[in-house]
């Protein structure tokens, strides 16, 4: 009995012990920042391992010095050039260099070109990327009050990869029973979405789409009536898209509000304001430029629940840093962004749908399965 | 107040731990002692520099009064009285006068020469308020880390620094406090009601005995844990809802700066299906 005791109280003991190693930080390289008045807990605590750990891919690729503007324009002496045809020579090929450098590194100028024939329109890649021209223009030029006077360039949600890394598809969960069987309502599955909490999954397709859910659900009458027509799910499918912001901002709740009062936006710290344009930023994003390439690309880049084009969230710009690249500003160096025209009365030389992969795409997924 | 008929043979001279005969003296019911007089002192002055601040500050209004603890650009430094001075002040009075009060605790214990569950009991307590406004601050390099004095303002503490980690009722030692604090109110009912059951007979009829007591949860679920058992469990659920409260709270920040939920992923990730 007592070798017993003791054998369980070891291995109690050990388990105890494992959990305590592999769960916890060690308490050094503490960084903290107080983002409120003092003694109300309104601060941020992080690790510099951990911060430098997120960095770790983070690289600026180097610039190229800056091309002349005189000369001809690109669209009059190369074929199919439709949303930078203003650019001179030396802009468009300078800026096509970084381009390739921020999305293609490894693929080069054929993933988003026909090689042997930069004009051919048959790839679907090049159709896309002059949608992403023009989006990366719109925020630019007005959504300042999200992305202020950094902008964005491609590099800041492509990081050298040819898809970004956080993006999103519809997801509707797995197949359930129906009837009386229980219902998961969409929640409960540990996921990443929502930092593995039992909140409601997709909260994007709820939030960052067209038609999108109501995300004001605090009551405004004492008791819950027509006016107040919102209860407790719907603040948890609020809480949930609110848990992707802190994890792809790398946040608190704190960063954007002081909790004694959520709702209430004259306690709220000012990061709330630009919060508030992210989301509106992100619909925009998702609804007018992103969606409307689903019928561009291949079936190996769509959604595998609904078939649905790959979107975007705060972490799809954000990567896990409050400021995208720490507020590198790149789009300083690349003017030439803010150029993107479509011309006027332009006709691709070749009018058939371009839906070909893209070869150097087919074989980066070869190489991943 | 005059004394109990009885009392005069408990009280016995000797015990003390600090300053032999100084002190060594009851106040009616009272027993003094240096760490009576110490906790006197320490508790009239932490009140006092509390006035002090609530003086300084912008209302009288007894729910917002707030003795805030420095900004964390301070560090482990002292700050000017009125940014956050006061509060370091008032946290070394409130533990001086906790420590001297559990002290006061022992000499009792010596001079009755019984165990000192108690005073061990009441230190459990003031470990949880060191560990949040001492060990928790040095871990994390700033005064500032502590709670606010104010019985508004350190709800406000609370809330902000339990979102700081997404959704706090995933840490596991906050789990593990909730639930020793409410298995000790649901023990403690037990306990009282059954008490108050068998001493509260009806008019005419005698108080039960304790074979009483243990028959009924016998009969209720099979086991009665039995007169000593249930105070022996009674401080064990509440000395483990003050510790875990301690540790839940000093892992967060100085052990764990993600959020909570997230530190659950050790059982997604074990080898068995990850």
């Amino acid at each position: 009995m007592k070798t017993m005791k003791r054998k369980v109280f070891t291995a109690a003991a050990l388990t105890g012990a494992a959990i305590m190693v592999t769960g916890c930080e060690l308490p050094v390289g503490v960084e903290t920042d107080q983002k409120g008045y003092r003694g109300l807990g309104l601060e941020q605590v992080t690790k510099r391992h951990l911060e430098a750990r997120k960095r770790a891919d983070m690289e600026i690729p180097p610039v190229e010095g800056p091309a002349s503007s005189s000369g001809p324009k690109a669209g009059d002496i190369y074929e199919n050039v439709e949303v930078l045809g203003d650019l001179s020579i030396g802009e468009f090929n300078r800026l096509m260099n970084a381009i390739t450098a921020w999305v293609a590194p490894e693929e080069g100028c054929n993933y988003c070109h026909v090689p042997g024939n930069f004009a051919d329109e048959n790839i679907y890649t090049k159709i896309v990327s002059r949608n992403m021209l023009e989006m990366t223009k719109t925020i630019n030029t007005e959504w300042d009050a999200h992305v202020g006077q950094t902008g964005v360039t491609c590099y800041t949600c492509h990081m050298g990869n040819p898809v970004p890394e956080n993006i999103w598809y519809e997801d509707p969960g797995m197949k359930q029973a129906s009837g009386f069987s229980a219902q998961r309502m969409g929640q409960n599955l540990a996921g990443d979405n929502v930092a593995s909490t039992s909140l409601p999954n997709d909260v994007f397709s709820a939030f960052l789409q067209e038609d999108p859910k109501n995300l004001r659900v605090t009551p405004r009458t004492s008791l819950p009536g027509p006016e107040d027509p919102d209860n407790l799910m719907d603040a948890e499918w609020g809480y949930g898209l609110m848990i992707h912001f802190s994890k792809a901002l790398g946040a608190t709740c704190t960063t954007c509000h002081n909790t004694n009062n959520f709702p209430d936006w004259g306690t709220s710290p000012v990061q709330r304001v630009t919060a508030w344009h992210g989301i509106e930023l992100v619909r925009m994003l998702n609804v007018d430029y992103l969606n409307p390439l689903q019928p561009v690309y291949p079936s190996n880049r769509l959604g595998v629940a609904a078939g649905d084009a790959p979107k975007a969230n705060c972490a799809t710009c954000h990567n896990g840093l409050q400021l995208p690249l720490d507020g590198a500003p790149m789009l300083n160096d690349y003017p030439e962004l803010n150029r993107v025209e479509r011309r006027e009365g332009w006709t691709p030389a070749q009018d058939e749908a371009a839906t070909t992969e893209a070869k150097a795409d087919v074989a980066q997924d070869a190489a991943d399965a | 107040m005059s004394m109990l008929s009885f009392e005069k043979r408990y009280r016995v001279r000797g015990g003390t731990l600090i300053g032999g005969d100084l002190f060594d003296f009851w106040v009616g019911p009272f027993y003094v002692g240096f760490f009576g007089v110490l906790t006197a002192v320490f508790a009239l002055l932490g009140t006092l520099l509390i006035v002090w601040g609530a003086a300084m500050g912008p209302t009288w209004n007894i729910w917002q009064i707030s003795i805030n603890p420095p900004d964390l650009s301070y560090g482990l430094g002292l700050a000017p009285l009125d940014e956050g001075g006061l509060w370091q002040f008032i946290t070394m009075c409130a533990i001086g006068a906790f420590v001297s009060w559990g002290l006061r605790q022992v000499e009792i214990c010596n001079k009755l020469g019984m165990g000192y569950h108690v005073p061990i009991a009441f230190g459990v307590a003031v470990f949880a308020y060191v560990t949040l406004v001492v060990f928790r601050p040095i871990l994390l390099g700033a005064w500032g880390h502590g709670f606010p004095y104010g019985i508004m303002s350190h709800l406000d503490w609370v809330s902000n620094v339990g979102y700081q980690f997404l959704h706090f009722h995933y840490n596991p030692a906050h789990m593990l406090a909730i639930t020793f604090f409410f298995t000790t109110a649901l023990a403690l009912s037990l306990h009282g009601g059954l008490i108050l059951s068998v001493t509260n007979p009806k008019k005419g009829q005698a108080v039960k005995t304790p074979e009483y007591e243990d028959t009924f949860f016998r009969d209720t679920i099979g086991y009665s844990i039995g007169a000593l058992g249930i105070h022996r469990l009674g401080l064990f659920l509440a000395l483990n809802a003050a510790f875990w409260s301690a540790v839940c709270i000093i892992i967060s920040g100085p052990f764990w700066t993600r959020s909570w939920p997230e530190w659950w992923n050790w059982w997604l990730d074990l080898p068995i299906w990850a």
